[in-house]
C-alpha cells in the first residue's frame, strides 16, 4: 500500500495530465453529445412523420451497439489517431441516451400545460424555450449523466488510438508490467466516473426538485 | 361582440364536426355552449381564438375577421381557461398569473400589482400564494389560479372549456359562484363549454344547446327551462317526456336518494360529528361500521346534551333507528311511511344490514319536480296536511 503511495506521489504529475486529457476526451463527447442529440430529439417531437422517428432511433440504436474498441479502429483510417477520432467515437455512442431522453422529456409535458401555453399567445419557440425545456431539463439531464458516466469509462479505451487520458496508464502498466500503473488508472477512471455521477446527479436532483413538479389533479 | 357566419367544420376524414353554425355571442355575457360529448361545443369555442380553423364560414370579433389576424397576438387579447387547468408547473403562481402581461411585455412594476390584484380578486392572499409552485395548492385552488390567469391582461373575451369539471362538488360550486360574482364586476364577454345543465342554467346569460355540430336551441336559462325546443332539449335539461300513451312508472326509493348520504364510524368523538354536521350542512349523521352497516342514527341534539365528556364517541350518544325501507320499495310506500311517523327522513337498508342509500323530503320533491311537474302539486298537499 505505502509502495502503491508513494508510486502515485512519483509519477503526480504525470498522472495529473492523464486525468486532464481523460476529462477533456470525455467532455467533449458529452458537449458534442449534448449539441446535437438534444436538439435533434426536439426536433423529432415536433416532427410529425413517424416513420422518420423510427429512422433516426434505430440508427442512434444501431451506433450503440458497434463495439467501441471496433468504432475506435475504423476511425483510425478515416481521422488519423490523437484525440480527435477519440473524441468522435465516443460522442457517436452519447447521442443514444441523451436524444433519448430529450424526447421522452419533451413528450411527457402535460398535454393541458401545452394546449394552455398556445391558448394564451406562447409561440412555437417560446413553448419550446420556456414551457417544454424546463419541463425537460430533469429527463434530459438524467440522460446526460447516465451518458457520462459510461463515456468515461470508454474513454480509457481511447488510450490504443493514442489519444492519452488514464487508459494510457494502464496500457503502459501492461507494456512494461507494472501493476501500479495499471491500477491507477483504473482505479482514475472509477474515482472521476463516480465523481461526475454524484456531481451531475446532485444536478438533476434540484433541476427536478425545481422544475419536476406536476400540475396534474386528483379528481 | 364575437359573431359566427356560416361556419363549417369537416376533418380530414370527412367527418363533419359543425355542419354550419351561425352564432352571436353578446358584449358582456355569459354564454355557454352545451350539449354532449362529440357535439361540437368545444370545437366551437376553440375556433374564436385560433386554436382550430374553420373549413369555411367567417368568425368575427368586433367586426374583424380572426382568420385575419396573427394567432399569437390574437390569444393574448383573449383569456382561456381550459378543464385541466394547465398551471405551468415550474411557474410560482404569481409567474403563472403574469404569464399574458409578461408576453404583452408589460413593465414590472405593473405585473407585480396586477398579480396581486388578481389573486386577491380570486380569494387568494397574495402574500400566502405568490411564491408558492401550483402542486402546493388544492385542485380547486389551482383552477381559481386558472381563472385568475385569464383575468390577468384584461382581455374582453374570456374562453372557458369546462373549467370545473374535473373538480371536486364543493370546489365546483365554490368557484361557479366566484365567476358569477367576478362577471358581476367586471362584465367581460365569456363563452364557457360545459356537458353539465346544472352548471349552464346556474351562470349562463345565454344557453346555446348543441347536438351533431348543429345549434338546436338558443336562449336564456329561463326560456330553454320554460320551452324546450324538441325532445332531445327535454331529455337533456333532465325531464323525462310525459306521453299519455305510456303508462308512468311508479319510481322506486332507489332513485330518489340523496347522492351523498352523511355517515360516520361509531368510534368517532362528539367534536368530530359536530364538525362533520358544520362542514356537510347537516343536523343528524347515520353511523355505519367498517363494512357500512347501520348501526343508528345521531341528531346534533343527541350530541350537544353529551358533548361536556369529551371521553365518549357517536356510538354512546346514537339513537337506533326507528323505520326504514328495503331497496326497491315503491316511492309512495316510502311517503306514506315519512308521512305518517313524522320523518324528515328514511334509510334504506338491504337485506345485509347495510346502509344503501337515504331519502329525504328533500329528495322526493326534487325526484319528482324533475320528472313529473304535474304532480308535485298533488304530492305538496300530503307534506302540507302533516305539516
Amino acid at each position: 500500500m505505502n509502495a502503491f503511495l508513494s508510486f502515485v506521489q512519483e509519477r503526480g504529475a504525470d498522472i495529473a495530465v492523464a486525468l486532464r486529457d481523460h476529462l477533456t476526451i470525455s467532455a467533449a463527447a458529452v458537449l458534442l453529445g449534448c449539441l446535437v442529440a438534444i436538439p435533434l430529439g426536439i426536433a423529432l417531437v415536433y416532427n410529425r412523420f413517424n416513420w422518420l422517428n423510427s429512422i433516426v432511433f434505430f440508427l442512434a440504436n444501431l451506433l450503440q451497439t458497434v463495439p467501441s474498441l471496433a468504432l475506435l479502429a475504423i476511425l483510425i483510417p478515416l481521422m488519423g489517431i490523437g484525440m480527435k477520432p477519440a473524441i468522435i467515437a465516443l460522442f457517436l455512442y452519447s447521442i443514444m441516451p441523451i436524444l433519448r431522453n430529450t424526447y421522452d422529456g419533451f413528450d411527457s409535458v402535460d398535454r393541458g400545460v401545452l394546449e394552455s401555453a398556445r391558448g394564451m399567445g406562447y409561440g412555437t419557440l417560446q413553448r419550446i424555450i420556456r414551457i417544454q425545456l424546463p419541463l425537460a431539463l430533469p429527463y434530459i439531464m438524467s440522460g446526460i449523466r447516465v451518458t457520462s458516466v459510461y463515456i468515461i469509462s470508454w474513454a480509457t479505451l481511447a488510450a490504443l488510438i493514442g489519444a492519452g487520458g488514464l487508459g494510457q496508464l494502464i496500457v503502459s502498466g501492461l507494456g512494461v508490467n507494472k501493476p501500479e500503473l495499471i491500477i491507477t488508472g483504473a482505479l482514475g477512471a472509477i474515482v472521476l466516473a463516480f465523481l461526475i455521477d454524484g456531481l451531475l446527479g446532485w444536478l438533476e436532483r434540484v433541476l427536478t426538485r425545481r422544475f419536476g413538479r406536476t400540475s396534474s389533479i386528483t379528481a | 361582440m364575437i359573431e359566427f357566419q356560416h361556419v363549417k367544420k369537416v376533418y380530414d376524414d370527412g367527418f363533419q364536426a359543425l355542419k354550419e353554425i351561425n352564432l352571436e355571442f353578446k358584449k358582456g355575457e355569459l354564454t355557454v355552449l352545451i350539449g354532449p360529448s362529440g357535439c361540437g361545443k368545444s370545437t366551437t369555442m376553440k375556433m374564436i381564438n385560433r386554436l382550430m380553423t374553420p373549413s369555411s364560414g367567417k368568425i368575427l370579433i368586433n367586426g374583424k375577421n380572426v382568420s385575419e389576424q396573427n394567432p399569437v397576438e390574437l390569444r393574448r387579447n383573449i383569456g382561456y381557461v381550459i378543464q385541466n387547468i394547465g398551471l405551468f408547473p415550474h411557474m410560482t403562481i404569481g409567474k403563472n398569473v403574469a404569464v399574458v402581461p409578461h408576453l404583452k411585455k408589460w413593465d414590472k412594476a405593473a405585473i407585480d400589482k396586477r398579480v396581486d390584484e388578481l389573486l386577491r380578486l380570486v380569494n387568494l392572499d397574495p402574500e400566502v400564494y405568490r411564491d408558492r409552485y401550483p402542486s402546493e395548492l388544492s385542485g380547486g385552488q389551482q383552477q381559481r389560479i386558472g381563472v385568475a390567469r385569464a383575468f390577468a391582461a384584461d382581455p374582453d373575451v374570456i374562453l372557458m372549456d369546462e373549467p370545473f369539471s374535473a373538480l371536486d362538488p364543493i370546489s365546483r360550486e365554490q368557484l361557479q359562484d366566484e365567476l358569477i360574482r367576478l362577471q358581476e364586476e367586471l362584465n367581460k364577454t365569456i363563452v364557457f363549454v360545459t356537458h353539465d345543465m346544472d352548471e349552464a342554467i346556474k351562470i349562463a346569460d345565454t344557453i346555446v344547446l348543441m347536438k351533431d355540430g348543429e345549434v338546436i336551441q338558443t336562449g336564456s336559462p329561463e326560456r330553454i327551462l320554460r320551452h324546450p325546443a324538441n325532445d332531445f332539449v327535454r331529455t337533456f335539461i333532465g325531464q323525462k317526456r310525459m306521453d299519455s300513451e305510456t303508462s308512468i312508472d311508479i319510481p322506486i326509493v332507489d332513485e330518489v336518494t340523496v347522492p351523498n348520504p352523511v355517515t360516520i364510524f361509531p368510534s368517532r368523538g362528539l367534536a368530530e360529528a359536530i364538525k362533520m354536521m358544520e362542514r356537510r350542512k347537516v343536523d343528524s349523521l347515520f353511523i355505519v361500521d367498517r363494512q357500512h352497516k347501520l348501526q343508528g342514527i345521531v341528531s346534533i341534539y343527541n350530541v350537544l346534551d353529551q358533548y361536556g365528556e369529551e371521553n365518549k364517541t357517536v356510538k354512546d350518544v346514537m339513537k337506533p333507528i326507528g323505520y326504514l325501507v328495503r331497496p326497491g320499495t315503491p316511492l309512495p310506500d316510502a311517503v306514506k311511511m315519512m308521512s305518517e311517523h313524522r320523518l324528515t327522513n328514511l334509510a334504506i337498508v338491504d337485506d345485509t344490514g347495510k346502509f344503501v342509500g337515504l331519502i329525504t323530503r328533500g329528495s322526493v320533491v326534487k325526484h319528482l319536480s324533475e320528472v313529473y311537474p304535474s304532480i308535485v302539486d298533488s304530492l305538496a298537499n300530503t307534506f302540507g296536511e302533516e305539516a
